[in-house]
C-alpha cells in the first residue's frame, strides 16, 4: 500500500462530487421553503412529513461522521470492540419506540421543554430544558466540527491550519444557510437527501465485499484478522476495552449512556413533531429502526472488509488515523470515483447533522427561553421565529469558531459525552414527567440538574481531562474519578435526584394537568 | 391507580387546551371550559381510558425491561467472559459475533411486535376515545 500519508485520490474529484450534493441539497432547500414565517413551519415543518420521510431524516440526524467514519474504523482497527458501539447506538431506538416517540409527539409541540413543562411551573423547567439542550447541542456539534478538519487534509489534501479552517468556515456557512432559508423543513429534506445516499453508499460497498469473500463471513473474518496487527484478537471482544478492570467498567457505563441516550437527545425528540401525529411518529421510529439495522450490519462488513483490504497498520498510519478506514477502503475497491462519493457523503455528514443540531438548538432558544421565559408565553410567532433565525446565525458561528479551535483536538469523547448528558439529564426526566403522577417541578430540576452537573463534574475531575497522556492536560494531575465515561453514575443520581426532589417538595402536582397531559399523551386529544 | 370513576365531575372540568403552551397565567386561576373542550380529568378517569392506559403499560414496561436486561447480560458477556464469547461455532464465526447479531434480531423482532401490538389493542382505543371526545380521527400507519 503506497497510500497513506498524503492525501488520496483525486481532491478535485472529492471537492467536485461534495459541490454537487451542496448543490442539489441548496436547490431542494429553495424550493421547498417558500414560507416559513410561522412558528410551526420554521420549528416543525408545519407537522406535514410522513413517518416514512421523517425516518429517513432521522437516520440522517442520527448517523454521524461518528457512526459512518468513527465505527468502521474502530472495527477495522479494533475490530469486535467498535461492533459494540453501533449495537448500544441500535437497541437504543427501542427507549425511544417503546417509551417516548409517541407520547412526546402528542404531548409537545416544537421542543423537549414543552413536554417537561407541561404541567410544572414553566419559567424554571423551561429554563432547565433549554439548558440542557444548549449544552448537549454544543457537544454533539464541537464533535462534528473538530471532525470536519481532520477529514478536510485526508480528502481534500489541505494540510495547513489555515486552509484547514478555511474549509471549516465554508461548511459552516452552508449549513448556517441551510437553517435560516430552509428552516426544518429544509434541514428535513437535507437529511433525507443524506441518509439515502449514505445507506446507498454504503449497500454497495458491502455487497461488493461479501461478493469478493464468495459471500462467506468467515472468509471475510479471517482475511481481517489476518491483515490486523492485533491478529485474531479482533474477532473477539476485549481488544480495545479489556485491558483491565477499570476500561471493563468504562466501557459498562459507555454502554448504559448509548442505549439510554438516544431517546433524550434533543435533535432527535424535535423530529418527532415534524409528523403529524403519533402514528406516524411510531412509523418514523420504524422506519429508522430499519435504515440503521442495515447500516449497522453494513458497517460491520465494511469495517472488517478495510482491516481485510487496507490492512490496520495501513489505516492508523495514514493522515486520518481510524477515521480513514471506510476513505481508503472505498479507494482500494472502487478507485478515485467511489473514494469521490465516499469523501462528499462523509461531508455532508458532517453538515446535516450540524444543521440538525443548529436547528434544535435555536428552536429551544427561542422558544423557551425567549417565548416563554423572557416574554413569558406572549410572543409574537414572527419575533420568535426572528430570534431563532438570530440564534442560529450564533450558533453557526460559535460552531464555525469551536471547530477551528478544536481542530486536531482529541474530541471523539465529545459524542459519548453528549450521550451520557441526555441520558442523564434529559431521559430521567422525561419517563418521570411522563409516567409518574407525583413528579413535580422541584423533581424535574434535581433530576436535570443533578444529572448534568454529576457528568461535567466527573468529566472534569476524569482522566479526559487530566492525569493521563491522552488528557486535555496531559501536563497535569487532578483526576479523582477513574472512568472516562460518567454515566454508570450519573444516570443514577439523575434519577435518585428526581425522586428526592419531588418527595421532599412540599408542591403538589396539579391534578388537572396532570390528567390532560395523561390523556393528551397516549391519546393525543387537544394536541 | 386504576379507580374507575364513570360519572364525570363538572367542577373539575379543565382550562381550554390551548393553554397548554406558555401558560404560566393558566396556573392560578383555570379559565372556564369553552364549549366543546374535552374533560380531561373525565377521560383520565373513564374505564376506557383505564383500560388504555393498562394495555399500554402491560406491553411496554415489560418489553422495555426484556430488552434491556438482555442487552446489559450481552454487555456484561463481552466485558467479563471473553473466553465464553470467542468460542468458534462456525469457521471463523464465534458466540459474540453470533450474540452480536442477536441483538439486532431481537431488536427488529420487538420493533415489529410493538407495531402489531400497537395497531391491534392501541389504535382501535385510542380512536374510540377520540372519537367520544369529538376529536378529528387520526390518519396513518
Amino acid at each position: 500500500m503506497t497510500v497513506a500519508a498524503e492525501s488520496l485520490g483525486s481532491p478535485a474529484l472529492n471537492m467536485t462530487v461534495f459541490g454537487a450534493f451542496v448543490v442539489v441539497s441548496l436547490y431542494v432547500v429553495y424550493r421547498m421553503s417558500h414560507r416559513n414565517s410561522s412558528t410551526s413551519d420554521y420549528y416543525a415543518a408545519g407537522s406535514a412529513f410522513t413517518g416514512t420521510q421523517n425516518g429517513v431524516a432521522l437516520t440522517g440526524d442520527y448517523l454521524s461522521a461518528a457512526s459512518f467514519l468513527g465505527i468502521a474504523g474502530a472495527i477495522a482497527v479494533h475490530g469486535y470492540d467498535g461492533f459494540l458501539y453501533s449495537i448500544g447506538f441500535l437497541v437504543a431506538w427501542l427507549v425511544a419506540l417503546l417509551l417516548v416517540a409517541e407520547l412526546v409527539r402528542n404531548t409537545g409541540r416544537f421542543t423537549m421543554g414543552d413536554v417537561l413543562a407541561y404541567r410544572m411551573r414553566q419559567r424554571p423547567v423551561r429554563a432547565a430544558a433549554a439548558t440542557s439542550t444548549l449544552v448537549i447541542s454544543f457537544f454533539y456539534m464541537l464533535a462534528q466540527m473538530a471532525g470536519a478538519g481532520g477529514l478536510v487534509a485526508l480528502l481534500l489534501n489541505v494540510h495547513g491550519k489555515g486552509g484547514q479552517a478555511l474549509v471549516i468556515t465554508i461548511v459552516g456557512l452552508i449549513m448556517i444557510f441551510y437553517v435560516l432559508v430552509g428552516g426544518m423543513k429544509g434541514t428535513t429534506w437535507v437529511q433525507i437527501i443524506k441518509a439515502s445516499i449514505l445507506l446507498l453508499c454504503v449497500l454497495l460497498m458491502t455487497v461488493f465485499l461479501l461478493g469478493k469473500f464468495g459471500f462467506s463471513v468467515s472468509a471475510l473474518l479471517d482475511e481481517a484478522a489476518a491483515h490486523n496487527s492485533g491478529g485474531r484478537g479482533v474477532l473477539e471482544p476485549g481488544a480495545q476495552y479489556g485491558t483491565s478492570g477499570i476500561s471493563r467498567l468504562d466501557f459498562i457505563s459507555l454502554s448504559l449512556a448509548l442505549i439510554l441516550g438516544a431517546a433524550g437527545l434533543p435533535h432527535v425528540l424535535m423530529r418527532f413533531y415534524t409528523v403529524p401525529n403519533a402514528k406516524q411518529a411510531r412509523r418514523s421510529v420504524v422506519w429508522a429502526v430499519g435504515a440503521m439495522t442495515v447500516f449497522y450490519l453494513a458497517t460491520l462488513v465494511i469495517g472488517y472488509g478495510a482491516s481485510a483490504l487496507v490492512g490496520s497498520d495501513t489505516i492508523l498510519s495514514s493522515t486520518g488515523k481510524e477515521n480513514s478506514a471506510a476513505p481508503l477502503l472505498a479507494f482500494e475497491i472502487g478507485g478515485t470515483v467511489l473514494l469521490g462519493i465516499v469523501a462528499a457523503v462523509a461531508f455532508a455528514t458532517i453538515l446535516a447533522v450540524v444543521a440538525g443540531l443548529t436547528i434544535t438548538a435555536s428552536a429551544s432558544f427561542a422558544h423557551d427561553v425567549y417565548a416563554n421565559i423572557v416574554r413569558r408565553g406572549k410572543a409574537e410567532p414572527a419575533a420568535e421565529v426572528r430570534v431563532a433565525r438570530l440564534t442560529a446565525v450564533v450558533i453557526g458561528g460559535l460552531a464555525i469558531v469551536g471547530g477551528i479551535l478544536a481542530n486536531g483536538q482529541n474530541v471523539a469523547f465529545l459524542v459519548a459525552l453528549a450521550f451520557a448528558f441526555a441520558a442523564s439529564a434529559n431521559l430521567s426526566t422525561l419517563l418521570y414527567s411522563l409516567f409518574w403522577r407525583r413528579f413535580n417541578t422541584r423533581g424535574t430540576l434535581w433530576a436535570m440538574y443533578g444529572g448534568l452537573g454529576s457528568c461535567l463534574l466527573l468529566v472534569f475531575f476524569s482522566p479526559v481531562v487530566s492525569g493521563a497522556p491522552t488528557s486535555i492536560f496531559p501536563g497535569a494531575d487532578f483526576h479523582l474519578f477513574p472512568l472516562s465515561n460518567p454515566g454508570i453514575v450519573s444516570i443514577p443520581v439523575s434519577f435518585l435526584a428526581g425522586f428526592l426532589g419531588t418527595v421532599f417538595s412540599r408542591e403538589q402536582a396539579d391534578p388537572r394537568l396532570q390528567a390532560e397531559m395523561e390523556v393528551r399523551s397516549l391519546t393525543g386529544i387537544g394536541s | 391507580m386504576t379507580q374507575v370513576i364513570r360519572t364525570p365531575i363538572a367542577e373539575d372540568s379543565p382550562g381550554p387546551p390551548e393553554a397548554g403552551f406558555g401558560g404560566i397565567t393558566r396556573q392560578p386561576a383555570p379559565a372556564p371550559t369553552p364549549p366543546g373542550a374535552p374533560d380531561f380529568v373525565s377521560i383520565r378517569n373513564s374505564r376506557e381510558f383505564a383500560a388504555l392506559r393498562r394495555g399500554y403499560r402491560r406491553f411496554v414496561f415489560p418489553m422495555t425491561a426484556l430488552f434491556f436486561v438482555w442487552y446489559l447480560t450481552y454487555v456484561l458477556l463481552a466485558a467479563y467472559a471473553r473466553d465464553f464469547m470467542s468460542q468458534r461455532l462456525f469457521g471463523s464465526v464465534n458466540v459474540g459475533l453470533v450474540l452480536g447479531l442477536a441483538q439486532f434480531v431481537t431488536t427488529v423482532a420487538i420493533t415489529a411486535g410493538y407495531v402489531r401490538f400497537a395497531r391491534r389493542r392501541i389504535d382501535p382505543r385510542v380512536a374510540e376515545l377520540r372519537a367520544a371526545a369529538g376529536m378529528p380521527v387520526e390518519v396513518g400507519a
